[in-house]
């Protein structure tokens, strides 16, 4: 549904304006790693998930923190305080494994096909502008990843 | 999200991302991305079917596996239907309602709406065990009238501590059209995204609320309303429908 071609013409237009605002990044940063049944796993998602007892995010560069989702996270605790109205959220208010799949994650760990489910995941509220905004936050979060064993993340967005 | 994958992996965790744009994954090259052929909203495709869920999430995490990138590939299986689901068989709400008020002010008729939807959300609660409403505290008629109050001679006061009056705002706002949403993909009939957003938008009095509330942020001095003025309160989709249902009546 997403292939440009499909939507209407404001909303291509839109995606294609962003292009040009995008940052280059220097580098090409590439970590190799052992096997997936090897790897823990955490979920970073920008779905602008969040615990109903946690404060909402902020709109603007101040929404580029995050928050903390535990492992043993009750689904019916989790909510969105995403600032954007531009994507659905009739899946995610149905089953929020369709943007956050950590029932499959621990799923896959109790087959063996990933070695184990990590402590913690995490969420930001995409749509942040520049998204140059995440550095300091990101690079603060990969130090708590290595503290939790973290040798695999999966980066979802909405 | 490519943002995140290049901080993370520089800082020496290995990444791999959903892709739902290629063309902004493809812009800033992150070290491994799936792209996926699935509205915006629905990085794994399917609610409800694991199966599908699990499919896609396998497909990612395989690409931990590859020796060099960056590399974007392509996840070929479309997701087979937009529906969000009614209620499983033999569960109907319990409740008769009077027939909708077909005129009287967008007031009166967001309020019948709210009445009547929350039977429903009720449903949606018991059948789902779960919602993604309670952000603002306030029960469903005490925010619709949170939300009428905005149209009136003098903003409301925020809700809680600590909220200005746009971030209140846009919570109820949010919220509301979640509990609108909820009430609605548990009526009887299956009920696809598309057709859930045309029915709040353009045929319920609260989506006659929100444009008028739109057009309040609009006029206001207050700049905690801005966002809500420019792009978060009316997707541009609705904007699109709106425009095509207008020029069609025209």
């Amino acid at each position: 549904m997403v292939r440009l071609a499909d939507l209407p013409e404001s909303e291509r237009q839109h995606f294609l304006a962003r292009v040009s605002t995008l940052p280059s990044f220097p580098g090409r940063p590439w970590v190799s790693g052992t096997a997936l049944a090897h790897r823990r796993v955490a979920l970073v998602s920008t779905a602008g998930l969040h615990l109903r007892s946690d404060r909402p995010f902020a709109s603007g560069a101040a929404g580029s923190d995050y928050r903390v989702i535990p492992g043993d996270v009750d689904a019916a605790d989790l909510v969105t305080s995403h600032a954007s109205v531009n994507f659905d959220r009739s899946g995610m208010q149905a089953d929020v494994n369709v943007a956050f799949p950590l029932d499959r994650l621990k799923e896959l760990a109790s087959e063996q096909q990933i070695g184990s489910v990590a402590a913690f995941h995490y969420s930001f509220m995409g749509a942040v502008s520049p998204i140059t905004a995440y550095e300091r936050e990101a690079r603060a979060l990969a130090g708590l990843l290595k503290q939790d064993a973290v040798d695999a993340v999966l980066l979802s967005p909405v | 999200m490519s943002a995140l994958g290049y901080y993370l992996e520089s800082e020496g965790i290995p990444t791999v991302q959903i892709s739902l744009v290629r063309e902004h994954t493809e812009a800033l090259a992150p070290p491994r991305a799936l792209w996926v052929p699935f509205m915006l909203g629905r990085p794994f495709g399917v609610p409800g079917d694991a199966g599908f869920q699990r499919r896609v999430l396998l497909a990612a995490l395989q690409l931990l596996e590859r020796e060099a990138g960056p590399l974007i590939e392509d996840f070929i299986e479309d997701a087979p239907h937009e529906e969000v689901g009614g209620p499983p068989e033999g569960l109907a709400c319990p409740v008769s309602f009077p027939r909708p008020a077909s005129d009287g002010t967008a007031e009166d008729r967001f309020a019948a709406e709210v009445s009547q939807l929350t039977a429903w959300h009720d449903v949606a609660l018991r059948y789902r065990g779960r919602t993604m409403t309670g952000l603002t505290g306030l029960a469903p008629d005490a925010l619709f009238r949170y939300l009428v109050d905005w149209l009136g001679s003098s903003p409301p006061a925020p809700f809680r501590d600590g909220l200005t009056p746009g971030q209140a705002l846009k919570l109820a706002t949010d919220e509301m059209k979640a509990f609108y949403y909820e009430a609605k993909a548990v009526q009887p009939g299956s009920h696809s995204a598309g057709e859930i957003n045309d029915w709040f938008w353009l045929h319920t009095a609260a989506g006659e609320v929100f444009l008028a509330l739109r057009e309040m942020a609009r006029q206001s001095t207050d700049v905690t309303l801005k966002g809500l003025a420019t792009g978060s309160l009316v997707p541009r989709a609705a904007d699109a429908a709106l425009d095509a249902s207008a020029r069609g009546r025209a």
